[in-house]
């Protein structure tokens, strides 16, 4: 009894010191997450070296980054994150102390202090057409002391004091049809060569005084075969062009009138490969062009004779030109060969002679070098050494020099497109009790370290040990499976084209690969990578099998462009197969069925509304022809605002006679009125979720039974006005609706309009509940709204004679097709933030409570536990409510600073949240994507099943000795009372 | 902390017109972000992030963002006219979004106000509500969080069973005494094992 009473005790004091919300120590950061920072693919680079000591490079990336990098390590210094819609047009260093970027179409400049940073000014450009932006930054050009900066952005030529961003002349090119080119100036002279082509034969050109912004000159000359593309300046006065049939070049020279001289392509080269494009290069008398697969690389004598110096077969990259000593200028040319890459870093005005020639052994799954920056350094023994920053076609940053890669960064991990993940293999060999008793002792003195540090006794050093010790944790990062399940292989498929195996552990790159069928081939020009599912997940018994995951992928943007299908081994990270397909895909759904190697079932749907299914075995096609009866779909239609319910058919008819291709029926369909509804989000459960329990007890012992199924999709829809962005409609004009609708019947289940309000909207759907995020316009503030929904035909079940003389309905089938009988409840509350995007935690067996995962605006991650989102929430909840952990109503939702799962860090470009569970019911795990990469676990409900890292072992060992050390002590006193009592 | 400090100075600078007209119907907002000096001074344990270059301040939901000049003034290019949101994002500070409306009729007029608190502003000078802490203070050593832990608990029952119990069997009948001392005799020495919770089902 005595036992009991204290167990009892035990508990009770044990849960009373738990702290309600969740929440993290500043010294167990990076125990469990970690963080990982990425800029995207390259798209300029500008070296800072010509201080001694550091040596730095400047880059801005197709994720709007711009950010500045330590050269020997490649560690950023610092970084920024521009608006998803501020691409940026160029970077330049200025005055050697500034960062100056042109973004959003040129109407945006910037400069940044280069140190640390900080942004100096912000100037708005603005003009009367849309144009090509152009960045220049001449060295020597100033304007009463003043250096400037030359932009040309939307028809407008700028010049821009660097210090304060002032704009100290400005002059337009209204000219109709008038489409600037280049930009030229020349250096050490104060004029500007403003050339561009004017209805499509008219070449024109305006010399410009870079002081004063007067026009000079103007002159323009018509040339009879036209313009195509770009032109690329050769020298200071001359250009490169190509005629409109791409076959003739043309070399234009402006110094005393304009000239043309006419080169067709095929005086050049004997066979030629069909129309050219002219590879722009800032190399004084080089340029390239390039006919299908074939680059040449042209020289234009000082007569403008051209000259052919290279014709190659290989991809080729040509750096920017780089000043060297005496005026000279050094360009770098690269090729792929193989598992090598060839760098070549010659002289302008000498092709012949080779400053640098190196073969660098490449990993083959970086692809092709796409872009090259060089740099030059001047050696112990006075010569010129180079070094170079070349961008590979799976979007990584590598720095090479003396034939050495010396750092690289994978920042393809920048663009993720899709996630799923991985179990990892089974461990073989169990651990041998030697070892554990030969780390016995290390064992107590780590615990020993503990104690010391949680009664504060503990030296800086010790601190030090402690941390060090919990960081190095062998175990997380370990390639087998563990017992809790929280390692595992997340895999993750990049716009490039590359799936990468990440380790939940630590985050290290486990293997990385470069999908052949998501790459730039003659058949397919624009590869899309799509999704990823998992094909293969073996258990039971296909236990030998490795696991796979498809990759889908599509030829092009458009929506009947052929598919491509990619089967990867996640254990080795090869290839098993890959398929081009012949039809399109439009829509996979992965089917709950798999056959006797545990390979799931897909099916894909094309935009011709077939269904194909994979894979393709007589296996596959005979399980499937069982279920064919209660396969359903639905498919959204955003432009017409049409949501349509689809079931299969039968085999195909028709030409497209194949066995795995069938035939569909539009079973019902929804149309919303276009000219007042507009659909912006749709959004259903997440097939794999796991739902525990049905029944929900309420206070007063009542029963409410969750209306649970997988076929509830969420609809909501915004007055055709408002669904532009916040700020362009008034409440009245602005209305939202919300939709539960059934894809298998197309029912409506329930439906509810919020006046006065607009997108976007983000929601998330679990069990029986949807929580939406949208913009209230009459309070201007965001509110989210929760709607459950509960099944009221079960409700009647409670009464206990009912069951136990079985005239309960328990046992009756469910169909979706007898009309169902349910109930909503629905709130609203006030949220602070923007929001991008909204996931909800999962956990293996769905016991544990749910956390809504918030990603805000601010690229931070937000866990709100369900609870806040109650509709049962009122304002004074009675003492049963209470009991049943009813929080009382408030007007907004709580935003609790620890309780941001990121914690001090920024996920920056946040895109998508993932989470994931763990074979511990009480965690699971969190992988946030953007340009930043975060990976947490989570314990929503804290974890009740296992004891926490933090347990102080030493502590309980020390109170177990002192408890037998107080029990023979009272024995022994005990004896010798009952002693003393005998002798009296 | 330095980066913020030359901020203080400025506190008195007039307002200049927080809106200016631009052409087309486009208008610039004008604001500026302020973190007193005040606050961040007394938390200890975390790195404060004062730097301003940390700081994005975004419209519409991210529609436009930019960043802070060193003085702490933003400004927003080519807004129509409207009532927007600004947000401002910054690591350790908690700011209300503001509501600015930037009205077509009368170019120039200040409207703007926190969404948190409905608190208009005269000015659009953008100031935290709060500052974040982001991690749980660890306590720091007392011998009552001991004592509270389990183990604290399971000692103390302990002590107090061992002092407090022949305590009160010396208030017992004498005689009640030695029968229950017989029966615990008959039932031999208690082992060590069967005081553990695990023993004593046996």
């Amino acid at each position: 009894m005595a036992i009991r009473s204290f167990l009892i005790l035990f508990i009770l004091f044990f849960f009373s010191s738990l702290n309600p919300i969740l929440s993290l120590y500043e010294d167990q950061v990076g125990l469990v997450d970690w963080h990982q920072q990425y800029l995207g693919k390259v798209k300029q680079a500008v070296f800072h070296t010509h201080k001694t000591g550091r040596k730095r490079v400047v880059v801005s990336t197709e994720e709007n980054v711009v950010a500045l990098l330590d050269l020997r390590q490649g560690e950023i210094f610092w970084r920024h994150v521009l608006g998803s819609n501020d691409v940026i047009d160029g970077i330049d260093i200025a005055l050697g102390k500034y960062v100056i970027t042109l973004s959003s179409g040129g109407s945006i400049l910037r400069a940044w202090n280069l140190p640390d940073g900080q942004m100096v000014w912000e100037s708005s450009l603005r003009g009367p057409k849309h144009s090509k932006s152009l960045l220049l930054v001449p060295t020597n050009l100033k304007i009463e002391k003043d250096n400037i900066v030359i932009i040309f952005s939307n028809g407008r030529l700028n010049a821009v004091s660097c210090i304060d961003g002032e704009v100290l002349w400005e002059k337009d090119f209204e000219g109709e049809s008038l489409e600037v080119q280049q930009v030229i100036q020349p250096p050490g002279s104060n004029l500007i060569y403003v050339v561009g082509f004017a209805s499509s034969s008219l070449f024109e050109m305006y010399q410009i005084n870079a002081l004063n912004g007067e026009l000079l000159k103007h002159e323009s000359a018509a040339f009879s075969g036209g313009f195509l593309g770009e032109v690329s300046p050769v020298f200071s006065e001359t250009v490169v062009a190509l005629d409109s049939t791409g076959l003739i070049l043309l070399t234009v020279s402006f110094q005393n009138g304009i000239s043309f001289q006419q080169t067709p392509i095929s005086n050049l080269v004997k066979d030629s490969f069909g129309p050219a494009k002219i590879i722009p290069s800032s190399v004084t008398g080089i340029f390239a062009i390039k006919m299908n697969a074939v680059t040449i690389v042209i020289r234009v004598t000082d007569e403008n004779k051209l000259e052919v110096v290279e014709k190659t077969n290989h991809e080729t990259s040509i750096s920017d030109a780089l000043p060297v000593s005496e005026g000279q200028q050094a360009f770098a040319l690269v090729q792929r060969a193989g598992p090598e890459i060839h760098l070549r870093v010659k002289l302008a005005h000498n092709w012949d002679d080779n400053l640098l020639k190196e073969s660098v052994k490449m990993d083959q799954h970086r692809g092709l070098v796409h872009k090259i920056y060089i740099n030059n350094y001047i050696r112990t023994d006075k010569s010129y050494g180079f070094r170079a920053l070349i961008v590979m076609e799976d979007h990584s940053l590598l720095l090479l020099q003396q034939g050495e890669i010396v750092w690289s960064r994978e920042d393809g991990l920048a663009s993720i497109i899709d996630v799923t993940t991985s179990e990892l293999p089974v461990e073989r060999d169990g651990v041998s009790v030697a070892k554990v008793e030969h780390n016995l002792f290390e064992w107590l003195k780590g615990h020993m370290l503990k104690l010391k540090g949680t009664l504060m006794l503990a030296s800086p050093q010790d601190i030090a040990a402690i941390q060090s010790m919990r960081l190095k944790n062998s175990e997380k990062s370990k390639m087998t499976r563990d017992h809790n399940g929280f390692r595992k292989l997340l895999i993750v498929l990049t716009r490039a084209g590359k799936l990468f195996a990440l380790h939940t552990g630590d985050g290290h790159i486990v293997w990385s690969y470069l999908l052949q069928s998501l790459q730039k081939s003659k058949v397919c020009q624009h590869p899309i990578g799509l999704n990823l599912y998992k094909w293969q997940v073996p258990h039971h018994h296909a236990m030998d099998e490795n696991p796979s995951v498809l990759v889908i992928g599509k030829c092009g943007p458009s929506s009947d462009a052929p598919g491509a299908l990619s089967f990867v081994d996640t254990y080795t990270g090869k290839e098993l197969s890959s398929l081009s397909l012949v039809h399109s895909v439009a829509q996979v759904i992965p089917l709950p069925y798999t056959d006797s190697t545990e390979q799931r079932l897909h099916l894909l749907i094309d935009a011709d509304k077939h269904a194909h299914l994979y894979p393709k075995t007589p296996e596959a096609i005979s399980i499937f022809e069982r279920e064919l009866s209660n396969i359903y779909w639905y498919s959204v239609e955003d432009d017409n605002g049409i949501i349509k319910g689809h079931a299969l058919r039968g085999k195909c008819t028709g030409e497209v006679a194949d066995e795995v291709c069938f035939d569909t029926r539009e079973l019902w369909s929804i149309v919303f009125p276009s000219e007042s509804e507009k659909i912006i989000a749709t959004v259903t459960r997440k097939l794999n979720e796991v739902v525990h329990t049905q029944a929900k007890v309420i206070a007063d012992q009542e029963v409410m039974y969750k209306y649970i199924s997988r076929n509830l999709l969420f609809v909501a829809t915004v007055a055709l006005k408002g669904s532009g962005e916040i700020g362009s409609v008034t409440p009245e004009e602005s209305w939202l609706v919300a939709y539960l609708i059934d894809t298998v019947t197309g029912r409506i289940l329930h439906r509810v309009t919020h006046h006065g309000s607009q997108g976007p909207v983000h929601a998330v759907f679990s069990e029986n509940w949807v929580v939406y995020h949208y913009f209230n316009l009459k309070a201007h503030r965001y509110e989210m709204s929760v709607i459950e929904i509960y099944d009221q035909s079960r409700a009647d079940n409670k009464d206990v004679w009912k069951l136990v003389l079985g005239k309960h309905n328990l046992t009756s089938p469910i169909s979706l097709y007898s009309r169902p009988d349910v109930i909503t409840k629905s709130q609203s509350y006030f949220f602070t933030h923007s929001v991008k995007t909204i996931a909800v935690t999962s956990t293996t067996k769905g016991i544990t409570s749910k956390q809504l995962l918030i990603g805000t605006i601010g690229d931070q991650v937000l866990a709100l536990d369900k609870r806040f989102l109650d509709p049962r929430r009122t304002v004074n909840p009675t003492q049963a409510e209470k009991e049943e952990g009813i929080i009382p109503l408030t007007d907004s939702l709580p935003i609790i600073p620890q309780s941001y799962v990121t914690h001090a860090l920024r996920v920056e470009g946040l895109r998508g949240i993932i989470t994931v569970p763990a074979k511990l019911e009480s965690t699971t795990l969190v992988f946030a994507h953007g340009v930043d990469l975060f990976f947490t676990q989570l314990a929503p409900s804290r974890t009740y099943d296992s004891l926490t890292d933090d347990f102080n072992y030493a502590l309980l060992l020390i109170t177990i000795v002192a408890l037998v050390a107080a029990i023979s002590l009272t024995w022994t006193l005990s004896e010798r009372k009952e002693l003393q009592e005998n002798w009296r | 902390m330095a980066a913020v400090t030359p901020l203080l100075l400025l506190l008195l600078l007039s307002s200049a017109p927080s809106f200016s007209s631009g052409s087309r119907n486009a208008y610039n907002i004008n604001g500026r972000v302020k973190i007193p000096q005040g606050l961040g001074l007394g938390t200890k344990g975390y790195a404060l992030p004062g730097r301003m270059s940390n700081v994005k301040v975004l419209l519409n939901g991210g529609q436009n963002i930019t960043f802070l000049r060193p003085d702490g003034y933003f400004s927003f290019h080519n807004i129509p006219a409207g009532t927007h949101l600004i947000e401002v994002s910054a690591i350790g500070y908690f700011f209300s979004p503001v509501r600015v409306d930037v009205s077509a009729r009368n170019p120039g007029k200040v409207q703007a106000a926190l969404t948190e608190n409905r608190k208009g502003l005269s000015e659009l000078v953008l100031e935290p509500l709060r500052e974040e802490q982001y991690y749980e203070i660890r306590e720091p050593f007392s011998i009552m969080s001991l004592l509270k832990s389990p183990m604290g608990l399971m000692v103390g029952f302990m002590l107090a069973v061992a002092f407090l119990m022949p305590k009160l069997v010396e208030n017992m009948d004498p005689e009640e005494m030695r029968r229950a001392q017989e029966e615990m005799r008959s039932q031999g020495v208690p082992s060590l094992s069967s005081l553990l919770p695990g023993g004593a089902r046996n």
